[in-house]
């Protein structure tokens, strides 16, 4: 397998965003996830003072786990206009601590309405792991 | 992957495929679309998606599909489905997350002639008034309380602030208030994003445009509804903002779980649902209707900066630049309705996704003025091009649910109209055919270029072919505002 061993792209969708993403393991999963979506939002942060946010989400199963970290991201975006690009995930289980550092976002291009549970499954590849996601714009 | 063979013809626009498709479905879906609109829709995933829907549990009838459909996220974008009350179920993903996001028309007696020289300035007034954009936040902050209020009232919370008249009550959707809203279902952070967005546009595919009736086919009803051939009209898109996203995002993650407590299974984890009549559907329903009422409220407020606009414009040029208000329908919604399915009248819970209302002649919803002519359907394309006006029909009454499409319907993805047009050259050609533009976003722009969307006169050709609605009139864009 040639290219990066964690990242995404952005796939073809009639309505929506869609994006597809891979990584070693599930913490890349989500780091490439968010990544990925920032990308989607045209995203820049504020250069100077930093920001922090802790994050605790138990979710049933890695799929929801995965939707609703990028819903608190949108959220945080929306109500705060905080972005992040320094991720750090902790998970045990479908458990996540994570520590968020970023700033305020000077640009931000588009607006996702959600992040979307439609045929999202996680599997297992040759990558490790890779998913689709459908953002709702 | 459904198949174009799998369809059955019933006529030339209207299309079955039948339950015995997938052993899961429920019922069978009806197509509304003319051949060469199918054979579009065949290459995405929408009549999956539709077939998808015909397993929810309580579904009746059959699911229809209107002919702008596109894929969207677990059900279908112009789909429609009924679930009998009261153990049918509720599926928020089924109604979209910018819940009651919809479109106003609002029509006036100016002449296109008369503010022609002026046109440039009205869709600078009309941007200044009515903030558009990422983010944006609007002129009223509103508070916990004045907050349930608007989401207790809808439209009528914005007559009690002096935004709206008796007449623009009366010609909303339901009055432009859902009852059954509760507040108490609605989440902290929905609330949180509600507070300051009441009279905002938002962004995406949300816009005000300034159109002229180019052409009435239907004068009685024209007439009814004060719309003449030449002159001006307002049309406003938008829904709920994000305090609807929210709501929807809480109730879909919530919805995660109801579906393991009830032993539903489904093909599509967006379709997450629970029965209408279950403590989780009943808060939803709360929740769902109060966002439903803060888009009424949404669009009163932004009709009301509207006409401030035009009479600001206008009102040294003309001698009425009064707007009055043809309609207010919604297009992602779900609504307790009673209808005839196989023979026998049934309280049904409607979503309808991308998909009218299109109730016909004699309803009880509709004001007086209309019950002759059935319900205004307001029919946006796609930036740039026409626009129409429709009515309800009885057949759409017996055959579609008192439903009809919403819009022309995307047919290319906004990842491949980024990449093949620009927006600056797109802004450029509208202004050469004489259509004003403001934009906040020139690649927003390009995702929302015509050539994204089907033809929305196919597609109105479509619906009215099929029976379910009929021709009034034609709108020909002016000025586009968009975030």
């Amino acid at each position: 397998m040639t290219g990066p061993a964690e990242g995404s792209r952005e796939l073809e969708h009639t309505a929506d965003w869609e994006l597809e993403v891979w990584g070693p393991d599930l913490r890349a999963l989500l780091r490439q996830a968010a990544l990925g979506m920032y990308a989607l939002l045209g995203l820049r942060l504020a250069v100077g003072p930093r920001e922090r946010r802790d994050l605790d989400i138990e979710a049933p199963d890695a799929e929801s786990l995965l939707v609703e970290f990028l819903n608190e991201l949108i959220f945080l975006a929306e109500s705060e206009g905080l972005g992040f690009d320094s991720f750090e995930l902790k998970i045990h289980g479908n458990r996540l601590e994570a520590t968020l550092e970023g700033a305020p976002i000077t640009v931000r291009r588009k607006e996702i309405k959600a992040v979307t549970y439609s045929r999202l499954e996680i599997r297992e590849s040759e990558r490790g792991l890779t998913t689709r996601v459908v953002f709702d714009v | 992957m459904v198949d174009l063979a799998d369809l059955r013809r019933i006529s030339d626009f209207e299309w079955e495929i039948p339950a015995s498709l997938r052993a899961d479905m429920r019922v069978p879906v009806r197509i509304f679309a003319s051949r060469r609109l199918l054979e579009a829709v065949g290459a995405d995933a929408s009549l999956e998606q539709a077939v998808n829907a015909a397993t929810l549990p309580g579904v009746v009838g059959r699911v229809l599909v209107m002919p702008d459909v596109h894929q969207g996220y677990g059900f279908p974008i112009g789909g429609v489905a009924a679930t009998r009350l009261p153990d049918g179920v509720i599926s928020p993903g089924a109604i979209g997350y910018d819940i009651n996001c919809g479109v106003r028309l609002l029509a006036s007696r100016v002449e296109f002639g008369e503010a022609e020289p002026v046109l440039d300035r009205l869709a600078s007034a009309l941007d200044a008034a009515c903030p558009s954009g990422v983010g944006v936040r609007g002129h009223l902050r509103l508070d916990e309380r004045e907050l349930e209020r608007v989401c207790r009232e809808g439209a009528e919370w914005a007559r009690g602030r002096g935004f709206a008249t008796d007449a623009d009550l009366a010609r909303t959707e339901g009055g432009g208030c859902l009852a059954g809203a509760d507040f108490s279902r609605v989440s902290h952070r929905a609330r949180s994003r509600g507070r300051d967005q009441v009279g905002t546009l938002g962004a995406g595919n949300h816009f005000i445009e300034v159109e002229v009736v180019e052409r009435v086919l239907d004068i009685e009803a024209a007439r009814t509804m004060g719309l003449e051939e030449g002159a001006l009209t307002v049309m406003i898109h938008c829904g709920s903002r994000g305090f609807g996203h929210q709501i929807c995002t809480d109730y879909v993650k919530s919805f995660q779980q109801a579906v393991v407590r009830y032993g539903i299974s489904l093909p599509d984890r967006e379709l997450v649902c629970a029965p209408l009549d279950s403590p989780e559907g009943q808060a939803y329903q709360g929740a769902m209707r109060a966002a439903a009422n803060y888009a009424f409220a949404n669009r009163q407020v932004l009709a009301h900066f509207a006409r401030e606009a035009f009479a600001e414009v206008l009102g040294s040029r003309v001698r009425n630049p009064h707007l009055h208000q043809v309609y207010d329908i919604a297009h992602n919604m779900g609504t307790t309705e009673e209808h005839e399915v196989d023979g026998e009248l049934v309280r049904v819970c409607v979503h309808r996704k991308g998909a009218t209302r299109a109730f016909g002649p004699g309803s009880e919803d509709l004001p007086p003025e209309y019950r002759a002519i059935g319900q205004p359907v307001l029919v946006p394309g796609s930036m740039g091009t026409a626009s129409w006006v429709l009515v309800g029909t009885e057949a759409s009454m017996s055959r579609s649910l008192g439903s009809s499409c919403h819009g022309a319907g995307r047919t290319m993805s906004r990842r491949r109209a980024k990449r093949s047009i620009q927006g600056g050259a797109l802004r450029q050609e509208l202004e050469d055919r004489g259509i004003r533009v403001r934009a906040g976003s020139m690649p927003g722009l390009a995702e929302e270029a015509p050539a994204a969307y089907k033809d929305v006169d196919e597609v109105v050709e479509a619906v009215v072919g099929a029976g379910i609605a009929r021709k009034v009139a034609r709108l020909r864009p002016v000025a586009v505002i968009k975030g």
